[in-house]
């Protein structure tokens, strides 16, 4: 059973009411039917109130949930004959960010996301998804490879922020997330991203300068984190929740103010709730990309990228 | 505990106060020195272009000063004047700030750009200013931007930016993240065209500006003691859990580990863009004879 949030609690409380009655009924052979039915009528209701109408808080949540999705998963569903491929050749291998090769539907793609750990262990193995320079730059040399053999990108974007540490500073965190931004806008290949959990920032945008954008339902993006923009506006942490909702964060929120092409649907619940099912979710959204994107020509597809940013926010 | 009592606690990330404030430098005949507390007549400080004639701390620099010690006199055309902000995220008290921002500093946003000369040769230059919200950039220091390197590609001209900005602007939420990447994939074009871009950063170039077109000039240079950075010193010490040391972030620091082409002194600024500007003009047109 999944960890459940605490907005959750009504859902949780029903299904164990649900459950503690089966139990009683198997033992003690009395008929509870018509109750349990009743009860399960009931949970449809509490879920749909709760599931069909999330607050930015909500989505906030899930989209930190611990058996969230990552990137690997994701890869595992949607792609064959993944291979891994390592370090930006200047200093290191971060592995806050994955990337390879692999065929999408018999079409060679290369693939590259933020990777956040499943566990503890691999969390500190992954710095919690939060990239140093030589994993942006990493990210650079296969987006390059990509552009030059002719391959789609596919970005997955999962990460509260580039890492904040003497050490990204000192390699040039600034200049590895600017340089992305500079170079993901001359290639040549159709690229498309998608955001699967948390768009913390420039440290997901240094990913992010792609033809199509998505969010998943409950995923969110955005300048900064609830918790710091409340610390800043209001000099309060707690106010988080209040900046969450004044910041515009949630999937939602940004294809209104048209950032995103699309919303991608969740499973309901949360992508954690069924990693195969959600998968097929964006398998369909993404393949319906592809088909567009590839019919275009080369200066089609960088004029596009190059509008659309150009655009934004006026 | 008793010892609490004697250490201050920090509960959450602040910026720093004092040298970030911006300098009231024409207000009072008298002006203090923040680095070495000297005390100057400010009539003498204009002379030296606001730089410490003891320590030579660098005050900041309004855009219209810099604009003035950098660009031929009479030479300057503003551009997009009349662009203002609006509140797209419909952000509590954002359109008040920005009124009293642009009250105060008699700008429509915290950036000028325009067309001008230096030492005769035509540029396109952007120039921020602190005063305003600390010349952090939404939809409209983007679109200036991206519209001034639009005109330098127009004009064929290299293009100029002296950067000083605490990064996006959190009243325009992502928005104003979306300005880095359409800066950003704006001098993709300037780039591809072999027009040069000499980015300048002043005191502080940080967070978002810091992490697009600030750090993408052919070359980077920076003003002494400028603080520059990606990430806050308080996040970074929070989160790595150790004090950093005394110069990190600034200008030299930044020199010291590679990522910037030459600190200089802004008495030597003009002479330094000039310098570069004629060896661009000079290689161009070496490179038009030798195609024809």
């Amino acid at each position: 059973m999944t960890h459940k949030l605490p907005f959750e609690k009504p859902v949780v409380e029903l299904q164990n009411k649900i459950d503690e009655l089966k139990n009683f009924t198997q033992d003690k052979d009395i008929n509870l039917e018509e109750e349990i039915a009743h009860l399960e009528g009931r949970l449809q209701q509490v879920e749909s109130q709760i599931y069909d109408n999330l607050k930015p808080w909500e989505r906030v949540q899930i989209a930190r949930h611990a058996e969230r999705p990552t990137t690997l998963d994701y890869i595992e569903h949607l792609f064959t004959d993944f291979i891994e491929l390592h370090g930006d050749r200047y200093y290191g291998d971060d592995d806050a960010i994955v990337g390879g090769i692999a065929f999408y539907k018999g079409q060679p793609v290369t693939v590259i996301g933020h990777q956040r750990g499943r566990n503890t262990k691999e969390n500190i193995q992954r710095n919690f998804g939060m990239p140093h320079p030589e994993g942006y730059r990493k990210a650079l040399r296969l987006m390059h490879q990509a552009n030059k053999f002719n391959r789609p990108i596919i970005t997955l974007i999962d990460t509260k922020g580039a890492f904040p540490g003497k050490a990204a500073e000192e390699r040039g965190q600034s200049e590895a997330i600017a340089r992305n931004l500079l170079e993901m806008a001359s290639f040549t290949v159709p690229s498309i991203g998608i955001v699967i959990g948390e768009g913390g920032s420039g440290g997901a945008l240094a990913l992010g300068v792609v033809n199509r954008m998505f969010m998943l339902e409950n995923s969110t993006y955005s300048v900064i984190s609830p918790e710091g923009a409340a610390a800043i506006l209001w000099k309060d942490a707690t106010q988080a929740q209040r900046a969450a909702e004044t910041m515009k964060i949630t999937a939602p929120d940004l294809y209104e103010l048209g950032v995103i092409e699309g919303v991608i649907r969740e499973v309901r619940g949360g992508a954690h709730h069924n990693v195969k099912q959600q998968a097929e979710y964006i398998d369909s959204v993404l393949q319906q990309q592809m088909d567009e994107l590839t019919q275009l020509s080369k200066e089609e597809i960088r004029n596009q990228r190059y509008e659309k940013f150009s655009k934004i926010g006026m | 505990m008793f010892k609490d009592l004697f250490s201050k606690k920090r509960k959450y990330a602040t910026i720093p106060s004092e040298r970030t404030q911006p300098t009231k430098m024409n207000d009072g005949v008298m002006t203090k020195c923040p680095t070495c507390k000297t005390i100057m007549y400010s009539r003498e400080l204009k002379k030296h272009d606001y730089v410490c004639t003891k320590c030579d701390h660098h005050f900041r620099l309004t855009a219209r000063d810099r604009i003035n010690s950098v660009i031929d006199v009479g030479s300057f055309e503003e551009l997009d004047v009349s662009l203002m902000s609006g509140n797209p995220l419909d952000f509590p008290d954002y359109e008040e700030k920005l009124a009293s921002d642009q009250q105060k500093t008699g700008l429509n946003e915290a950036i000028i750009t325009g067309r001008g000369q230096i030492d005769g040769l035509p540029v396109v230059i952007g120039v921020m200013d602190p005063r305003f919200r600390m010349a952090s950039m939404g939809t409209v220091v983007g679109e200036k931007i991206k519209r001034a390197i639009e005109t330098a590609l127009k004009d064929q001209v290299p293009f100029i930016m002296f950067s000083a900005s605490g990064g996006a602007r959190m009243q325009e939420g992502v928005l104003s993240l979306m300005q880095m990447a359409k800066t950003s994939v704006a001098l993709q074009r300037l780039d591809e065209e072999k027009l040069p871009f000499i980015s300048i950063m002043t005191h502080p170039t940080t967070g978002g500006v810091s992490a697009s077109f600030a750090s993408l000039g052919d070359y980077n240079f920076a003003e002494p003691a400028a603080l520059i950075g990606f990430a806050g010193r308080r996040i970074i010490e929070q989160t790595i859990r150790e004090d950093l040391p005394e110069d990190f972030q600034t200008a030299e620091f930044l020199l010291e580990h590679g990522q910037l082409d030459k600190v200089i002194h802004r008495s030597e600024m003009k002479s330094t863009l000039t310098t570069i500007l004629k060896m661009h003009q000079a290689s161009h047109q070496r490179g038009g004879e030798l195609s024809s």
